[in-house]
């Protein structure tokens, strides 16, 4: 079944899968993984609404000569934490990562309090520190506020 | 444990334990304060206030308190006005001052401000006030006041009233009471009650705490009521100040039910919050408070440059 399904994207030599993402997520991944850095050979392949045994409906996309970056993960990790990670060589599966929660959250997200000294043009990135983890909640390490929708406050 | 060298940005940084040992080494530093002793601990030492947000009070217990124990202060008042920043980061700012002083003390209209400076800062900074933020210097005065009161601080009933949303010194307050097992009860207009986080902060760290509508109701079986004024200078809404202003007023009246031992504070300045017929009674903890300033920063100086106090 998911054969026939998989077949609407081509397969790639090289390259990145991340599957399982919740559904509607597509578009926030492809943020994060910033398009715009990517090489012009490089096909990006996203799927919505795919069926799925785990999770009802998924998206997934596929990335060609891309590896994810430790921020890439973190990121992932706070709008797609059910996400898993395929590395593709070769046509063929070589490495599955799964996302999990780091300690700190460094320049992904922007601190929701707009007088924060994090938005206030100094020299230095945003950074947050898990505060719970269920739900997970980080905390600003500047000013404490509390984030718990990342979604609204990812970068750029 | 000392506390040499270290940073005092929030008061999530310190435990209970040290807590204890900052309000023992402030009661230690009262005839300091009052001029009844003297010591030359800091002497040799400079201190760098550094205040880019008005503060008077703040300014001025800092500097007597490193004037008491033989220090000297550098003084940059309301530097947003002054040509020392000129559009420079905060980040250059402080790496410059760590090199006038040997600790810095940071009042700055930007929460976090001071987290940063601790981070940029290879000398000791003590928070002053960070915009909306923390302002723990306050919260162990307040500590210290209700300790001395009481004898103690573990198990006391506590009533927060006023602009609990704005007002900063309450949330560290707030979050250091629970630490002590106290049980808070909230009053405040409509729309200032205190942020729900910091209501479930207080839950974890073991305390109790519970929203009243009536001020004479929550002050029966209270130990302590706390005023704090309204945050004029933080609504972004003057209408919505308007509609505040003036709706609360502890008076002689307000405390009819409450118990004999039960005393008032407020950080001040106030503005009409409390009643000056409440000045003459052994109910006013507010100028004692006010007082206890000094020898509290005097204990934080002297542990952060020297880990100890004389
Ligand atoms: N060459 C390829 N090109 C594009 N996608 C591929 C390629 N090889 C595998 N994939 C995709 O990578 C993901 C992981 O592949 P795998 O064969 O391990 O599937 P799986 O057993 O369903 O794994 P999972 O438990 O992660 O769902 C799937 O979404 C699969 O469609
Ligand atoms: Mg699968
Ligand atoms: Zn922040």
């Amino acid at each position: 079944m998911g054969t026939v399904r998989e077949l609407k994207i081509q397969p790639i030599r090289n390259g990145t899968v991340i599957d399982h993402i919740p559904n509607g997520r597509a578009l926030d991944v492809l943020r994060i993984l910033g398009l715009r850095a990517l090489g012009s050979d490089s096909t990006v392949s996203v799927a919505i609404r795919v069926r799925s045994d785990k999770l009802g409906y998924k998206d997934i996309v596929k990335v060609e000569n891309m590896e994810l970056t430790a921020r890439h993960l973190d990121a992932l990790c706070l709008i797609a934490p059910s996400a898993t990670i395929s590395i593709i060589r070769d046509f063929k599966v070589r490495d599955k990562r799964v996302v999990d929660l780091p300690a700190a959250v460094t320049g992904i997200l922007t601190c929701p309090n707009p007088s924060c000294i994090s938005n206030v043009g100094e020299p230095i990135e945003s950074e947050f520190e898990v505060a719970r983890r269920r739900p997970v909640t980080l905390r600003c390490v500047y000013c404490e506020r509390q984030v718990v929708d990342f979604l609204h406050h990812l970068r750029g | 444990m000392s506390l040499k060298g270290r940073d005092i940005v929030s008061i999530r940084d310190l435990s209970r334990e040290e807590i204890d040992e900052i309000l023992a080494a402030a009661r230690r530093m009262i005839p300091y304060a009052e001029g009844t002793r003297s010591s030359g601990s800091l002497s040799g030492r400079i201190v760098v206030l550094a205040f880019f947000e008005p503060s008077t009070r703040t300014r001025l217990s800092f500097d007597a308190a490193a004037q008491r124990l033989g220090g000297r202060s550098l003084t940059i008042a309301d530097a947003s006005e002054s040509s020392l920043r000129k559009g420079e980061s905060l980040n250059d700012t402080i790496r410059m001052l760590a090199h006038y002083g040997d600790a810095i003390v940071l009042r700055h209209p930007n929460e976090g401000a001071a987290r940063l400076a601790a981070m940029v800062s290879d000398r000791p900074v003590l928070n002053a006030g960070d915009g909306a933020g923390q302002h723990p210097t306050q919260t162990l005065v307040d500590l210290a006041t209700i300790r001395e009161s009481f004898g103690t601080l573990a198990g006391l009933r506590i009533v927060l009233l006023g602009d609990l949303r704005h007002g900063r010194t309450v949330h560290s307050l707030a979050r250091a009471l629970a630490i002590y097992g106290s049980a808070i009860r909230t009053v405040s207009p409509p729309g200032l009650s205190l942020p729900p986080e910091v209501a479930e902060q207080v839950v974890e760290l073991g305390g109790e705490i519970q929203e009243e509508a009536s001020l004479a109701k929550a002050v029966r079986d209270a130990d302590v009521l706390y005023v704090t004024r309204l945050q004029k200078e933080r609504f972004l809404d003057p209408a919505e100040y308007a509609q505040v202003a003036g709706s609360y007023r502890v008076d002689a009246a307000a405390l009819q039910g409450a118990r004999d031992r039960l005393v008032v504070m407020h950080p001040l300045p106030r503005t009409g919050e409390i009643a000056p017929e409440l000045d003459a009674t052994p109910r006013a903890a507010y100028f004692r408070q006010a007082f206890l300033a000094v020898p509290v920063r005097m204990a934080l100086l002297g542990l952060v440059l020297n880990g100890k106090v004389p």
